[in-house]
């Protein structure tokens, strides 16, 4: 599914990711944990195509086909999809109208009919009731005064219709209380599928408890350091980022 | 104006002389002397300082004569009952006269003027200092005069129409009057609309006298013009107690365009909003002045417009409002917000207070700047490529003026407006 090999990418002068290798299978949901400053959010970034950021080396394949030097748009109409750490607000423009301009854009980069609205409707509607999302919050403007955990639940909607193969959840559980936490574990773990994979970023272990990973590996220095099973979380629960902090004075 | 008085100034004089046989003698010399003391307005002029008037109209044309035009050419945008005032002159025969709702009285300015109706000329004395406006009540050719009796609701929206033909460089004077009587609930949309680009030297005026307890929602569109044009169009309202009005105009550029308000907000606990859209490129230059004054004790009064300014155009909005000493509890907010899509745009703004009374809340903001680059970006990663991403925003941007229009039919007309002119934008 995914496959990161000997990524570099940098800032200006700053360094951020440094030779950072990792393989995600098909249905394998990974954790990527780390201390702040890892370049966690960089990773998420640079694999959906944020401007900004200068690869100096490596490469990023999506089933086999390198995806870096492709516009964002292209990257999702391929199946990347990037749960956003701070979704933004965008006032003037309706949820449903955001839902359905960039459910069709993405249909139609692949070449497949756009969805008329009964259709569209149709499928907004089952997944807002099965996420808990309050009809409500689809006639707002796009995130427009929502609080953290609606946000969050919009984008594991977006994320429900938009059916990537490459889901990327950007610390996804920070701003949210345990019952929102809980109800976004769910519609990720609904969302599970042989042939979708996920990257979960996370500074906690706490995501883990609800997001059960296939396996986790410990990000520091812009590198994978260490990989493991879905222990590994509890341990480093236990003793901390220190040790791979350390190995960086 | 004096002993240097421009080449264009005199041949407005002239047209001002060629009026002698028009109604409202004294009404006209009083606008015109009025109009001498300034002249044309310039840089100089404070409330001008962005849109220089005698600049733009080094030479003035010729008032425009009669036009025959079918009613057919005159494409109907919205279902309303409407009235024609073309190249300056009201056309019953392309006007709905017959299907006027009850309720609704509607005639000629030139003929109301001729017959020196007291209430039509009162109206029309009450004018303000502003040097466009005098010269519109000197040279006023004709326009449309609606009367709505007390306490009419109208449900269908009464057109003002103002339609230039094609016949290139033409001066064209227009002023109506929509009197709306006690208690009475009504629409009224105003159109400037070419029948094909021309470059005209437009000045219209509208005339509003809502009187205590009406409500009146005006929805003003302005379709583009040609690079050359000069238009000029001002709003005088007047609100009496306990009324009323939401007005909304939607300007897509096209030449010089200057759009003025001004608003008593006369009588007590009027409410007041001014909203506009304005979307800009090429070298249009779109200005809009309000001048907003609460007289009266408790009204309320708000300002909310966004300016989407594009390749090498320039955006000008001046709003101020100010609060006499008896207009206690005054409530005013006032909010500007540019959007400059390339780097040869440019907006100014001039936001203003001026505030006697002591026990008043009213604020102002004003906001230019670009696209925003993380909204640019999720709206990519979702799948919108660059360009839809950006067209998405700024109608976005543009709809959080155009969602205060009451109207959810004139909203979707005018949404679609807005979509159309960014889709130009694709193609060049």
């Amino acid at each position: 599914m995914l496959e990161i090999k000997n990524l570099h990418v940098s800032i200006g002068e700053r360094k951020i990711l440094d030779g950072l290798t990792l393989t995600v299978g098909d249905g394998e949901i990974a954790a990527i944990m780390g201390p702040n400053g890892a370049g966690k959010s960089t990773l998420s970034y640079v694999i959906a195509g944020r401007e900004g950021y200068d690869v100096s080396g490596g490469e990023v394949l999506l089933n086999g086909e390198n995806i870096l030097g492709l516009a964002p748009h292209e990257r999702a109409a391929k199946g990347v999809f990037l749960a956003f750490q701070y979704p933004v607000e965008i006032p003037g423009v309706a949820t449903m109208t955001f839902l359905k301009a960039t459910l069709n854009a993405q249909r139609r980069a692949r070449g497949e009919e756009e969805l008329q609205t009964p259709d569209f409707m149709k499928r907004v509607n089952e997944a807002a009731a099965r996420l808990g999302v309050a009809k409500e919050m689809l006639r707002r403007p796009l995130n427009s005064g929502f609080s953290g955990g609606e946000k969050k639940r919009m984008e594991i909607l977006q994320m429900a219709l938009l059916e990537p193969s490459l889901g990327i959840l950007d610390e996804t559980d920070s701003g949210l209380d345990i019952d929102a936490l809980r109800v976004v574990s769910e519609g990720v773990n609904a969302l599970r599928a042989r042939d979708r994979s996920f990257l979960v970023i996370t500074h906690y272990q706490r995501l883990l408890d609800y997001i059960k990973p296939d396996t986790v590996h410990v990000m520091a220095r812009g590198r994978i350091l260490r990989s493991g099973g879905a222990e590994l979380a509890l341990e480093l629960e236990e003793s901390g980022y220190k040790d791979y902090i350390v190995e960086a004075a | 104006m004096n002993e240097t008085a421009s080449q264009a100034e005199i041949a407005l004089k002239s047209s001002f002389e060629r009026m002698k046989n028009a109604g409202a003698q004294s009404l006209r010399r009083g606008a015109w002397e009025a109009f001498s003391r300034s002249g044309l307005p310039n840089k100089r002029d404070e409330s001008w300082h962005y849109t220089d008037l005698r600049a733009a109209l080094r030479a003035v044309a010729p008032m425009s004569g009669e036009t025959k035009t079918a009613t057919s050419a005159i494409e109907r945008k919205q279902a309303s009952c409407r009235f024609v005032v073309l190249d300056g002159a009201f056309r019953p025969d392309l006007s709905d006269l017959s299907l006027a709702p009850s309720g609704v009285a509607a005639q000629s300015l030139r003929e109301a003027l001729a017959h020196g109706e007291a209430e039509v000329l009162a109206a029309l004395a009450g004018d303000v200092d502003d040097p466009a406006v005098a010269l519109n009540a000197a040279l006023m050719q004709d326009g449309v005069v609606l009367r709505i009796a007390p306490g009419t609701v109208l449900d269908t929206p009464l057109e003002i129409a103002n339609v230039t033909s094609n016949a290139g460089a033409q001066s064209v004077y227009s002023r109506s009057l929509a009197m709306v009587g006690k208690g009475a609930s009504a629409t009224i949309i105003e159109t400037l609309e070419p029948l094909a680009p021309s470059e005209a030297q437009e000045n219209h005026a509208l005339t509003l006298r809502i009187e205590d307890g009406a409500r009146l929602e005006h929805v003003c569109t302005v379709a583009p013009q040609a690079g050359a044009a000069v238009r000029v169009l001002s709003l005088l309202a007047t609100l009496g107690a306990k009324s009323a009005l939401n007005s909304f105009c939607l300007i897509e550029g096209g030449g010089l365009l200057r759009r003025q308000v001004f608003a008593l907000l006369a009588g007590e606990s009027a409410d007041a909003a001014f909203c506009g859209a304005t979307l800009l490129r090429g070298r249009d230059h779109a200005d809009t002045t309000l001048q907003v004054r609460h007289e009266g004790r408790g009204g309320k009064s708000r300002e909310f417009f966004r300016y989407v300014v594009d390749e090498q155009a320039t955006g000008v909005f001046q709003g101020k409002v100010s609060v006499a000493q008896l207009a206690q509890k005054t409530d005013g907010a006032m909010q500007s917000k540019a959007l400059l899509l390339s780097d040869g745009a440019t907006m100014n703004s001039k936001p203003e207070l001026e505030i006697f009374a002591d026990d008043v809340v009213c604020g102002h903001g004003a906001t230019c700047g670009r696209l925003d680059a993380d909204q640019l970006f999720y709206l990519q990663a979702r799948g919108l490529p660059e360009r839809e991403a950006e067209a998405l925003l700024i109608q976005g941007f543009a709809n959080e003026a155009l969602r205060l229009i009451a109207r959810e039919a004139m909203r979707d007309m005018l949404e679609a407006r807005v979509a159309t002119w960014l889709a130009r934008r694709d193609i060049r």
